[in-house]
Formats: structure tokens, sequence, C-alpha cells
């Protein structure tokens, strides 16, 4: 069975004077179409990087150092910019964070709706109209027709973020990947474009890959998860499983962190010390000194990653269990 | 100079803080170029206000985490601003155990500073750069004694960062060299320097990722379980407002929609507004749970809309919400609501 698009064993460096900066540090997952995966971690996990390396869109001194990104049977790792622009923004396309930084404030947002697609397509300028006030009806803007005439300056930030939406949806994609889209955004905002996208996405079997670091987003949009630390995932799995019943200790830590899963006002359980930054990454496990249940395998060797149910579920721990139901590997 | 004012032990109706109609709005139509307007063949003079906060009273008791949220630009920030008299309210009063303090010259606040300190949200912004640990925590101890012995200093200084877990020999590194949760830390270090009562905390996990949110909040909690601390916690997260409040008051463009204890809120929120709000709050492990759609966005603070201001998005809203606005009314056991709504029995 071959994915839509599948990431193996993807390696990204930066090029620095001391020496290369591993940033992404072997990660694979895959995705099938119309499926919705959730990329969580905290900050400096290597998330939005991995976005962008799907895409090859890693600026330098960012390189991707190994793996492949097969998509519709085409490695994009490897192939030139000409043949790369095809794609991005084409067949995948990207929302970011923030909508003001990504719209274009000297641009109606007409012209940059009928641009993206006159960078695809060869059609005139009336079709590409005719379709972007389609899917700015998609997005449920209001007066399409008014809007379209208009700067992103003259929408409020939920409006602009569906906009953004409907340029990525603008050629059809089979794949959006979302970067925080709501970060910047208000909980009541938020709630609202996550459920304009997930519906979108459903109707139009597109596949999405949300970054985030809000694990609760993560939950109610998506159907599978990757948990990623420190430049890795250390685990993965069905979205509903994993929070429910975490794995790896460091999934388990940032679940139980959250308030809201206990009783008020009693201690929160922290995870001690921090992610370690890239240049200094402990040997063995990398979250080996925070880790509760480390041992002395875990500051030597790299756990692999490994399933450890029938149910797809991968995780990175040497502590971990396997289900005896599994058998020996 | 110090004349050490002793400050009245009262602490009667008015709690420890308590706010009386305040009211802050900002001027923002510059010079006089700007606010000339050409109407009707004729030139008009006009003047543009931000109504940031209209009109709130709450009051604040010994011991609690009184928290304050709402979505941005709904005047959390400037409430809190306000309270500390680091804005002068425009009218209403602000009593500090039962004494007014909006109306006093900083000679005359001088002892209140002592007793209200405040932690800001972004811990990368808020340490001066070009100070060393120990020159930013013992700068307001020195201030606020000045006949204090260099000694005594660096003992109180080694003994408030240990409080907050920031080793003491790293007292002489810059704010660059610590990460954005240890930074915070230093924050909290330097508003506990000078012994206060009462602490307002203006977003102060928001830039933090989650484990270290949890280890501030669990330093917060624990600073106020030894010194007996009073929070006004200023946040937009409401899963950490439901772990940490006592008392919760939401708020929507300046106005105050509903004040509860923590609790009673979470579980039958009773404004329109708060129900939203909370159906908003994306759970784990909860798949879609039907949130309460709002109709529209946030109207502008310049041009307030008329009777309630919510009535705009309001599912509930008749035409008197749009006429008169409603008064923060107590509805039962604690709970204050202003809505028309709630108060003619309809929701």
């Amino acid at each position: 069975m071959s994915h839509l698009l599948e990431v193996n064993d993807l390696e990204v460096k930066f090029g620095l004077r001391q020496g290369d900066l591993t940033a992404i540090n072997g990660i694979s997952f895959n995705l099938d179409k119309g499926e919705r995966m959730g990329l969580v971690g905290e900050s400096g996990a290597g998330k939005s990087v991995t976005g962008f390396a799907i895409i090859n869109l890693i600026s330098k001194p960012g390189f991707i150092s190994g793996g492949r990104v097969i998509f519709n049977g085409r490695d994009l790792a490897a192939l030139s910019e000409e043949t790369m622009r095809e794609i991005r923004g084409n067949h995948i396309s990207m929302i970011f964070q923030d909508p003001m930084m990504t719209l274009n404030p000297v641009l109606t947002i007409g012209t940059q709706m009928v641009e993206t697609l006159q960078a695809h397509r060869r059609i005139t300028r009336a079709e590409a109209e005719a379709i972007a006030l389609e899917k700015l009806k998609k997005v449920q803007i209001p007066s399409p027709e008014k809007r379209l005439a208009q700067y992103p300056h003259e929408f409020s930030g939920g409006m602009r973020q569906r906009i953004v939406i409907a340029i990525a949806l603008i050629t059809d994609p089979e794949i959006i990947i979302a970067d925080e889209p709501t970060t910047a955004l208000d909980v009541t905002i938020q709630a609202e474009i996550m459920d304009l996208l997930q519906q979108l996405c459903e109707s139009e079997d597109t596949g999405l890959i949300l970054i985030t670091h809000d694990l609760g987003v993560v939950s109610q949009v998506t159907e599978k998860i990757a948990v990623m630390y420190a430049g890795k995932i250390v685990e993965s799995g069905l979205t509903d499983r994993v929070v429910n019943d975490p794995k790896h200790p460091y999934t388990q830590g940032l679940i139980k962190a959250l308030p809201g899963s206990l009783q008020p006002g009693a201690r929160l359980n922290q995870i001690p010390g921090m992610m370690p930054t890239l240049t200094d990454i402990p040997p063995g496990c990398a979250f080996n000194p925070r880790c509760p249940l480390c041992e002395a395998i875990c500051r030597d060797q790299e756990p692999p990653f490994i399933p450890v149910d029938h149910m797809t579920r991968m995780v990175a721990c040497h502590m971990v269990k396997l289900d005896p139901n599994m058998g020996t590997r | 100079m110090t004349t050490e004012q002793p400050i009245s032990m009262k602490s009667d109706e008015n709690g420890l803080l308590a706010l009386k109609q305040v009211v802050k709005h900002f001027d923002i139509s510059g010079g006089l170029l700007d606010r000339l307007r050409f109407e009707k063949g004729k030139i008009s003079h006009q003047r543009t206000t931000v109504k940031a906060v209209n009109n709130v009273s709450f009051t604040i008791a010994p011991g609690e985490t009184f928290s304050v949220v709402g979505e941005s630009g709904c005047g959390k920030s400037t409430l809190a601003r306000t309270t500390l008299g680091i804005y002068p309210p425009n009218s209403g009063r602000i009593l500090y155990r039962g004494e007014r303090i909006d109306n006093k010259n900083a000679q005359q606040m001088l002892p209140f500073r002592r007793k209200m300190q405040m932690i800001f949200q972004d811990p990368y912004a808020s340490l001066n750069p070009r100070k060393t640990v120990m020159q930013t925590l013992e700068e307001p101890v020195v201030f606020h004694n000045p006949s204090i012995s260099a000694v005594q200093v660096k003992d109180r200084v080694a003994e408030v960062m240990s409080q907050v877990g920031v080793d003491p020999k790293w007292a002489s590194r810059y704010p660059h060299e610590f990460s954005g949760g240890q930074r915070q830390r230093i924050s909290i270090a330097r508003a506990l320097m000078v012994d206060p009562e009462f602490i307002v905390a203006d977003e102060p996990v928001s830039a933090l990722d989650v484990s270290i949110q949890a280890q501030i909040l669990n330093l917060l909690m624990d600073a106020q379980a030894q010194r007996g601390l009073t929070y006004m916690f200023i946040t937009h997260d409401l899963s950490v407002v439901e772990h940490i409040s006592s008392r919760v008051v939401v708020m929507y463009l300046g106005t105050l929609c509903e004040l509860s204890p923590a609790k009673t809120l979470f579980d039958s929120p009773r404004h329109p507004y708060t129900q939203a709000l909370l159906s908003a709050i994306p759970k784990l492990g909860r798949k879609k749970s039907g949130h309460v759609k709002l109709k529209g966005e946030v109207p502008t603070p310049i041009n307030l809309p008329s009777g309630c201001v919510f009535h705009g998005r309001c599912i509930y809203a008749n035409p008197r919400c749009i006429e008169e606005i409603p008064e923060a009314r107590s509805v039962e056991n604690k709970v204050i609501v202003a809505c028309h709504a709630v108060e003619e029995g309809r929701l």
C-alpha cells in the first residue's frame, strides 16, 4: 500500500561555523488521502522545520541532509526547484501562523488569489476571479464580491486567516500544511477557524498536517498524531489513543502538565528541566535528563522508534513495554 | 527621604482591593490637525477615544486568586495597569485596604507600591538586558529600604532566588543567559523581593511552553501558600484560570459580563458571552463538542455599541439590550451578571 505522502528518515541540518546542527534527526511518518495528522511539540522541537522540509523550503544555511519525502511516488527532496514549484502551492499548500505576515499588504486579496491561480494554471483573470469568489464563499466570507477588491488591513484577524485558508485551497491541493494556524487568534475565533478547516478538509478530501503546540486543538481535529521532542518523533499513533493513553514518558508528562486534567488548585505535574538546545542534545535518549523512568541504557543508547501495539502506535523509549499480544519482534 | 506611612489594616467589606465604577479611556486623536474633520462644509473638531475599561467594579478578598479573562482587546491589561496606578483612571475609585489610592501622588503611593507588585507577560521584554540578575533584584529592595546594608541585600537576593528555583550563584549573569522559563522565575523573584501582599500577574505563562508553564504555575501557587499572597491574574487561557482561581471576572469590550466563584462559572456560566467563551475551549480527548457560535466579530472599543456591548453577537438580544446598558447585578450566591436576559429570566 502506498501512501499519498511518505516521509522516510528525514534529516535536516543547519550548517554553522562550528559544524552542522541537526534540527530534524531522522523522522518518518506518512499521510493518506484526506487524512488529518497533528504534529505537536514544544518550541524548538522541530515541528515547523519538518513542515518546511516537506515542501523543500528550508532556507540557507539549512538543508535536507538525508531521507526522502515521497509524494505521489516522487521524492520531493531530490526535485529541482523548478519542478518543486509545480507541487508547492499547487498540490501541497501551506498556512502560516500570522495572517498579516502572510498576505501582501499592498495588493487586494482578489489580486493575491488570482496571482496564485495564474502561477499554476493557464487561465484568464476572469476565470480565476470566478474561482476565487467560489473559494471565498467556501470559507464563509460575507459579501465576497465586495471583499475581493479590499486590502488585508480591511479585514479582522479571523477573516484574514479565512482568506489565507481560501488561498491555500484555491488550487485544490491534496495536502495542506497548517503551521500554528490559530495561535495568533482568540479562543472563540480559533474554534471557528478550526471547525472550518476540518470541515473543508473533509468535504474536499484534503490531507492536513496540523503543526501546533496545543494538544487540545490537535485532539479535536486530527485522526493521528506525532509528538516531537528535540528533533525526533518520540510517539505516534491514533490521536484518541495517544491522548487518552500516552506511552512515552514525555507525552505522559506533557498531558499531565496541562491544567484541566486535575482538581483545581492541585499542584500541576511538571516535567523538570527544559528541552535541550540543539547544540547540546544529551547522548542516548534526548529526554533522559528529564525522564522519571531513566535507567543506564537510556543514557547510552538511542531508543529505536518501534511499534508497540497493533493499533499503529509507535514509541521511541527503552522503558515502554511491548503489548504482550504482539509476540516477539 | 522616606516618610514611612503606615497603611491602615482595615479590611472590611472593601476586601484587600476594591475597584468602584472604574473608567479608563485613552485619547488617541493625535495632534490638532489630526483632530480636525471637514464635514458638510464646516470644519469640526473631533476627539477619538478608546473606551478600554467602562464602569468596572469588584472587590478582591485577601488571599484569593482573582482572575480576569476575556479575549484580546477586552481591556484586561488596561484594567491591571489601572489597578496598580500605572494608568490613572478617568473616573471611579480604587481602594487598597479601604484607602483610596487612585488620587495619590508618587510620593504618597510609595508605601503602597511595596505592597503591590506586577509580573509581566514577556520575560524577554520585562528584564533589563544590561543589568545582571543581581542588579535587577536588588534595585527594588534598595529603593524601598535605603538604609539596608549591602550584606543584607545580598542575602535577600540569594534567599528569594533559591525560593523561585534559580541557583543564587547565577546572580552575576545577564538575562540573555537564561531560558524563557528561568527569566519568568527571575521576574517573579523581582516582584517578591519587597515582600508584597498583592501581585498582579499579566499573562505570566502565556509566552511559555506547556511543560514550563506547569513549573511556573506551581511556583506561583507555592509562593501564595507560603506568603499568603493575593493574586490578580490576567489571562486568556481558560484552563489555567479554572485551575488556579478562586473567583473569575469575564470581560468583554471593557465591560464586566460576569463575576463568579471559579467552580460556579465553569459549571454553570450564566452570561451568553461566558457560555460561548467556555464552549470554545478545545478540550483534550474530547471530539467536537458543538461550541456556541457567535455572530460577527468583536466591535472596536472606539465606537462602543449602544446598550449591552455584546448585543450584536448575542442570540438572546432583544430591543431592550440594544437601548439599555445592563447593570451588573447579583443574581444568586456570589454570582454577578450584567445581562438583561438573565435578569428577566429569559436565560
